[in-house]
């Protein structure tokens, strides 16, 4: 087993916009919101 | 099928399967083998994510399963992307940190030998299991609507899965597994295309209001099989097991050139798999609506089953059922006609009559099916192996799209299956040369070229085991989700044990390797015993906090450890 050298658990995910990579997981877990959201209103608009 | 279509499945199929072999021919380093090659990037392991965990069952029952119940299933994978969020926060680094081939390689440095075996058993138990439905699912569906032979379909299948993983193992697996995407992504949105041209303007609105679009229900029911709760909690740790736990998924995303390729690679999942499921469940209801106008809408649509019966002894019984069922849907499409009336007309009463009466003609057509399927499944035993609803699908691209287009529905059938049957192959291979074999033959650890011809063996072997498995056993229930309850049934305690090793430092292996066999039984017991009382789903929180806590238990009852280690 080799050990791998990267491993900061903040390191820069190196995505346009994004810091951090808890930026990332926030903007993840934002468009889930989103989507259940959608989902729910369009549940309702065709019911 | 006609020499067209042959011609785009044969040459889908084979060639990206001899491609991969061909490119991968020379893998002899036991990492690439194992872990893939180091350059690969985000893009091809969010797709290899996305392609282990869609198998056949994905694209073949989903749409029926929504052509019968509507997109409700959806709510199952809404703790998806919170899962994946964690596994990239906490489970990834570990992983790469240490740089283990195998999730429970990190349990034998955590704990100690007897866990690491029981883990990699309960993978090796469940996963071997599963591979035998993921190559008999769209067998059994595809011979049955071509007339195959079952046996020479889950032969060929698996076959050509077993040539190119053992060859060139995960490089082959992550490589072949971008071409069949392709192929799966533009089948599914031809497929919708052609649909969506057959459709009337209000076909969404129309499914609505015949019930099949209730996405999100947050009824706090746990009878119930698929709530937002349900959803959410169970699906969360359902999907905590499989992406954090399961080498099938941990081999896709441990590999790559670094530690961002993975975690960018499961975030591009969390983002896309509610979507890509949502279509294809919409496409399940749409085609509810495509049936719904069609003046030779099958009451039963495992036709060979039902065609068979019909020139049967009991034949007068089938065709009486015809004959009510053609009085029934002319009668639901007049119906249908006098809702639309009332909707345009703009009378909000006159349409919520008509809704009723439609409503009413809807549930009188599922009882005829319902009593139809009954009288097939009594006098074809055979027939129930399958759900009629599987063969919504494969009626629909058989007998409305145009040659070609059906080749390359069919391609994405066998693509989906090749896919996840490589994925699964690769880590059953890999577990059982990293977790078993090389446990057992330290010393053998070091010589490499050894390391990759078993690793090469023992994929092989369970590349035959999985195929005997789908020859030798049949399987009832509904197929899509009777990977779903097998996963409930034992990955919990799997996860269990994963999270006691994160964050209960306290917790040593003997605690927490009897605790997961004390929660195996419960679960098993639960299963068995509790079937009504509480929904599938629901086994993995129930599994997951019972581990953690029996776990604390045992650790409380055991003399102090010396020290915590991580």
């Amino acid at each position: 087993m080799k050990p791998a050298p990267e491993n900061d658990p903040d390191d820069s995910p190196g995505v346009p916009g994004f810091r951090t990579w808890r930026g990332v997981y926030l903007f993840a877990f934002g468009c889930f919101l989103l989507v259940v959201i959608a989902l729910t209103l369009f549940a309702r608009f065709y019911a | 099928m006609s020499a067209l279509d042959w011609f785009v499945l044969l040459g889908t199929m084979i060639g990206i399967a001899a491609y991969g072999t061909w490119r991968t021919r020379h893998t002899d380093s036991l990492n690439t083998y194992l872990k893939g090659n180091h350059s690969t990037k985000w893009g091809t392991i969010g797709i290899s994510v996305m392609a282990t965990q869609a198998s056949t069952i994905t694209y073949l029952s989903l749409p029926g399963q929504a052509y019968e119940n509507g997109i409700a299933f959806i709510q199952n994978y809404f703790g998806l992307p919170l899962a994946l969020i964690l596994v990239c926060a906490v489970f990834l680094p570990i992983y790469r940190k240490l740089g283990v081939y195998t999730a429970y390689e990190y349990l034998g440095q955590r704990f100690d030998q007897k866990t690491r075996l029981l883990g990699a058993g309960l993978f090796l138990l469940q996963r071997g299991i599963q591979a035998g439905i993921t190559i008999y699912a769209p067998a059994i569906i595809l011979s049955t609507a071509f007339g195959w032979r079952l046996d020479l379909t889950i032969v060929f299948t698996g076959l050509l899965a077993i040539v190119y993983t053992v060859t060139g193992g995960s490089a082959a697996v992550n490589l072949t597994q971008k071409w069949q995407m392709g192929v799966i992504f533009g089948g599914m949105i031809t497929a919708f295309v052609i649909l969506l041209s057959k459709l009337p303007d209000n076909a969404t609105h129309l499914a609505g209001v015949m019930g099949k679009l209730q996405a999100v229900d947050y009824t706090p029911d746990p009878k119930l099989r698929y709530t937002f709760w349900s959803g959410l909690l169970g699906g969360f740790f359902l999907s905590l097991s499989y992406f954090g736990t399961d080498q099938t998924q941990v081999q896709r995303y441990i590999g790559g050139a670094a530690l961002r390729e993975g975690r960018l690679g499961l975030m591009f999942n969390a983002l896309f798999k509610i979507p890509m499921q949502f279509f294809i469940v919409l496409l399940g209801a749409l085609l509810f609506v495509f049936y719904q106008f069609q003046p030779d809408t099958p009451l039963v649509f495992n036709q060979s089953a039902w065609q068979r019966q019909l020139s049967g002894p009991a034949g007068a019984e089938f065709r009486a059922l015809e004959e009510r069922h053609t009085v029934l849907h002319a009668a639901k499409q007049e119906k249908i006609r006098a809702w639309t009336v009332a909707e345009q007309s703009g009378d909000p009463a006159a349409e919520a009559a008509a809704r009723v009466e439609l409503a009413a003609a809807q549930k009188a057509s599922d009882a005829l099916r319902k009593q139809a399927r009954d009288t097939l499944y009594a006098a074809a035993p055979e027939a129930k192996k399958t759900r009629d609803s599987d063969y919504v699908f494969i009626t629909f691209i058989l007998t409305q799209l145009p040659h070609g287009v059906i080749g390359l529905l069919v391609a994405v059938m066998f693509a989906s299956a090749l896919s996840s049957k490589a994925g699964e192959l690769n880590a059953l291979g890999t577990t059982s040369t990293i977790d078993l074999w090389r446990a057992f033959r330290p010393l053998a650890a070091h010589d490499e070229a050894r390391n990759v011809r078993n690793a090469k063996w023992f994929t092989a072997f369970w590349g035959v085991f999985a195929i005997g498995f789908a020859l030798y056993v049949s399987f009832a229930e509904n197929l899509i989700e009777a990977l779903n309850i097998i996963a409930s049934v034992f990955y919990p305690p799997l996860l269990g044990v994963f999270l006691v090793a994160f964050f209960l430092r306290k917790v040593g292996g003997t605690a927490v390797f009897w605790a997961a066999v004390a929660t195996q039984l419960l679960l098993l017991g639960l299963f068995y015993f509790g079937k009504d009382t509480v929904a599938y789903l629901w086994l993995n929180p129930i599994g997951c906090a019972a581990c953690v806590g029996f776990a604390l238990l045992i650790q409380s009852l055991l003399p102090a450890r010396p020290s915590a280690a991580t």
